[in-house]
């Protein structure tokens, strides 16, 4: 059994059955008063953030979850297939569990597969990942200038905002925790 | 080589400099003297929701504790006949670690004999504005007078509870206050906050209310300080320990033993007198709009 002092950034804890990751937390005591622990935590199956304040000391059970590194396959209707690299199993995760991540998946992408009691709930993509651009503005030659900037849309359907210099069929790194352009890429 | 890091280690070093020097310079010019007392200690204090750090001999002997505050000693100097004493000191608290909470921080305390806490508070209004000033910390708001509120009037006007309907739930309470009252203190100018039930004030006399002559200042949201007009009645204040005592057995928490020295000295006199003990890194944390106060101390424990 774990407790609040186990608390960090990514503890995953299970309340009510659902599976909750840390996402920011606060040691409060009140002077000559009980201390808490106020968490803000992200429900692991939908995404939700809510904020919970634990008595100092107080017991919290440990979610069962495994991340596992699979390799993205294809779309099958609603879902996405993914392949465990060293064991070759199979499972799918729908859109909607996947939410924003779906746009940074491609064929043969590496992603982190969350597992809750042996299902998968979500992935962690690759912190950057290069995506071609399939639309966008034409650009001007010689305009350097990265504070201006024009919407892009990227061969999986993401749209971010980019530089006025970039033109369909470029490359971009493109950063998952944010969904925003880094820099362009030669390839 | 010295890189980034090694360069904000210094510049915390030469602000608490300052800020040391700055608080030595204005209890000095106060004809107040500075004091020291041990760090270890044959009782940490009995607060119910207070942990200490118990310290073994070479052989495993149990030898008393790291000092949770150095009140106990300081209010003995009072009984010997000392008049104005103030300390900077390390005060340690186990299983309290955050951003405003380090399990070894330092403390300011300061007594004066003959006095009330009112005049405490006000030495702690002059204290923080000098302090700005000598730091260079443009806070007009820390310039007195401070605001004040008992704290019936802070639950009554942050979320329209009074404390009456609270106090058969102390857990509530605390709760309350920490979640929705005191995030909202001190945010414009600090805020001194009177009146605390007696049973929340082990150390403090009861005024003519029957509430406790203690006070605490907010200033954005942290408690910078806490005070008492002192509770000088030996036989009361042995009451009192024997109700902590019971009520850290209760709760299955170490039960420290009293400090049978500091009840001797009370029986024996301490002036009517007040105190208070304030935290050094969050004024400084505070003062600089730092994220915390392990980013305005040298070895948190976290880089230890």
């Amino acid at each position: 059994m774990a407790d609040t002092s186990d608390i960090k950034k990514g503890f995953k804890m299970l309340m009510d059955g659902v599976p909750y990751a840390v996402v920011d937390h606060q040691f409060v005591k009140p002077g000559k008063g009980q201390a808490f622990v106020r968490t803000r935590m992200k429900n692991m199956m939908t995404g939700a953030v809510i904020d919970r304040t634990f008595k100092s000391g107080e017991k919290l059970e440990k979610a069962d979850t495994e991340e596992r590194t699979m390799q993205y396959l294809y779309p099958e209707g609603e879902n996405r297939v993914f392949m465990d690299t060293r064991s070759y199993e199979q499972l799918s995760l729908t859109d909607e569990q996947l939410g924003d991540n779906v746009h940074y998946l491609l064929d043969g992408t590496e992603v982190d597969v969350m597992l809750f009691d042996g299902r998968p709930i979500g992935v962690t993509p690759p912190t950057f990942v290069e995506l071609l651009v399939t639309e966008t503005e034409p650009g001007f030659k010689g305009d350097t200038s990265s504070n201006t900037t024009k919407p892009a849309t990227l061969e999986t359907g993401l749209q971010v905002n980019v530089p006025l210099f970039v033109n369909a069929g470029d490359r971009l790194k493109i950063d998952t925790r944010t969904g925003s352009y880094v820099e362009r890429v030669k390839g | 080589m010295a890189g980034p890091a090694d360069a904000a280690v210094l510049q915390v070093l030469k602000l608490r400099d300052a800020l040391l020097a700055a608080i030595r310079r204005f209890f000095l010019e106060r004809d107040f003297i500075e004091v020291e007392t041990p760090a270890i200690v044959p009782s940490p204090g009995l607060d119910v929701h207070l942990s200490a750090f118990e310290v073994r001999g070479p052989k495993g002997e149990p030898v008393g504790w790291l000092a949770t505050s150095p009140e106990y000693q300081m209010k003995r100097l009072l009984s010997a006949g000392a008049q104005r004493i103030f300390q900077l000191c390390r005060s340690y608290r186990a299983e309290e670690q955050g951003r405003h909470h380090e399990r070894e921080f330092t403390m300011l305390e300061w007594y004066r004999a003959d006095a009330s806490s009112e005049e405490v508070i006000r030495d702690t209004e002059e204290l923080v504005a000098f302090i700005a000033d000598a730091l260079d910390q443009p806070a007009p708001e820390v310039h007195p007078p401070w605001q004040r509120m008992s704290v019936d009037e802070a639950l009554q006007f942050h979320v329209n509870l009074t404390l009456d309907s609270l106090m058969h739930d102390e857990d509530r309470f605390f709760r309350v206050w920490a979640e929705e009252v005191q995030p909202r203190l001190g945010n414009e100018r600090p805020i001194v906050v009177t009146d605390w039930p007696a049973s929340m004030a082990s150390l403090a006399k009861i005024k003519p209310n029957g509430m406790a002559d203690r006070f605490e200042a907010f200033y954005r949201g942290v408690e910078l300080c806490n005070g008492f007009g002192e509770l000088t009645d030996a036989a009361e204040q042995r009451r009192r320990f024997e109700r902590d005592q019971a009520a850290r057995m209760a709760a299955d928490a170490p039960v420290y033993p009293i400090d049978e020295r500091f009840v001797a000295d009370l029986e024996r006199g301490m002036p009517e007198s007040g105190g208070n003990a304030l935290g050094v890194d969050r004024l400084l944390m505070l003062l600089l709009g730092a994220p915390s106060i392990q980013a305005v101390m040298p070895f948190p424990l976290e880089r230890l």
